[in-house]
């Protein structure tokens, strides 16, 4: 959520909401920041949708699948989702032999067009430190096991190039559409700390 | 060695809102919540702030959202989730006096006639 202004009128929900809102922080009842907090910490986890739009969409057509992992900050603005800080947005591909994860060991660098604002724990420092040293020790702590035989490969995010991981496709999806896909791809698994779900798993 | 991944959960009114009943639960998309405009998150942090601040009890919510929700249904009304949820706001400030109808038809009006116009939070 880039958090566009809307042009057109408010709703009557809308207002009512803001005058609420307003009177309750006119009596001191609540705290507008404590509002703006509440709303921040749920609102970070919308964002990744548009990422696993682009996921799905890789998965059903192999020429965009090829575009995306050869350019995706131009395949990923087909879609219309740009403005990552002036930053190239790269997309690593899993394979069965090749687990990628993303991490930003300095700060917080994070595709966030595509995924939203990171989840606390990307920020934390635990993770941006262990996850270089020994990756599958915290990829097991995400539940995440590995055979011995797969390869992790940790990326380091920066002010210019944000990496996205592109998730192997689930077996059992062949029937399913675009949509039903989008459904099984979750931020973790486009940060590469998860797998795609299974259709099984969403139900 | 320091804990990396967080309980998804982390604090009280999270649990309760992740164990809503599945009659009363949040619109979810791929298991997150989504707000459809920015008012829905304003509403929604407004009960969930109100409530991490001790100034009422979370059954006292889901009480009257439940009640919405099984009225609006019953008589098909068009509503949506969160102009259910924000009627069940309403409805428990009011109940707890925290404000009077008075008060909020007075500041209705005053932003309908543009003589009030706060510095909404634009997201």
């Amino acid at each position: 959520m880039s958090g566009q202004h809307h042009p057109e009128p408010e709703s009557y929900a809308a207002i009512r909401a803001r005058a609420i809102e307003s009177l309750l922080v006119e009596k001191g009842l609540i705290a507008s920041d404590a509002v703006d907090a509440r709303v921040q910490a749920y609102e970070q986890d919308i964002g990744p949708l548009n990422g696993a739009r682009v996921v799905a969409h890789a998965w059903v057509d192999p020429e965009y699948r090829t575009r995306l992992l050869e350019n995706g900050t131009e395949a990923i603005a087909e879609f219309g989702y740009t403005g990552a800080q002036g930053a190239e947005i790269v997309v690593l591909g899993n394979t069965p032999d090749i687990q990628n994860v993303v991490v930003c060991t300095l700060c917080s660098c994070y595709p966030w067009p595509v995924l939203g604002l990171p989840p606390t724990w990307y920020k934390s420092h635990a993770y941006r430190a262990r996850v270089v040293i020994e990756p599958r020790a915290v990829l097991k702590e995400f539940g995440l096991e590995l055979d011995d035989v797969v390869e992790v490969r940790v990326w380091d995010s920066n002010s210019d190039i944000r990496y996205m991981v592109l998730p192997e496709r689930p077996s059992g999806t062949e029937g399913m559409t675009e949509d039903q896909l989008m459904a099984l791809v979750s931020r973790d698994s486009m940060i590469g700390v998860a797998k795609a779900k299974s259709p099984a798993q969403v139900g | 060695m320091d804990k990396i991944k967080e309980s998804p959960v982390t604090e009280s009114t999270d649990i309760r809102i992740a164990n809503m009943d599945e009659s009363i639960a949040l619109p979810r998309s791929n298991g997150e919540l989504v707000f459809e405009a920015p008012w829905e998150g304003r509403a929604f942090g407004i009960a969930v702030a109100l409530n991490e601040d001790g100034q009422y009890d979370w059954s006292e919510f889901q009480a009257r959202l439940a009640e919405e929700i099984a009225e609006a249904e019953r008589t098909d009304a068009p509503s949506t989730y969160y102009e259910r949820w924000l009627a069940s706001l309403e409805r428990l400030v009011l109940d707890k006096g925290m404000i009077t109808p008075e008060e909020i038809e007075t500041r209705m009006a005053e932003y309908a006639s543009g003589q009030r116009n706060d510095d909404w939070h634009q997201h």
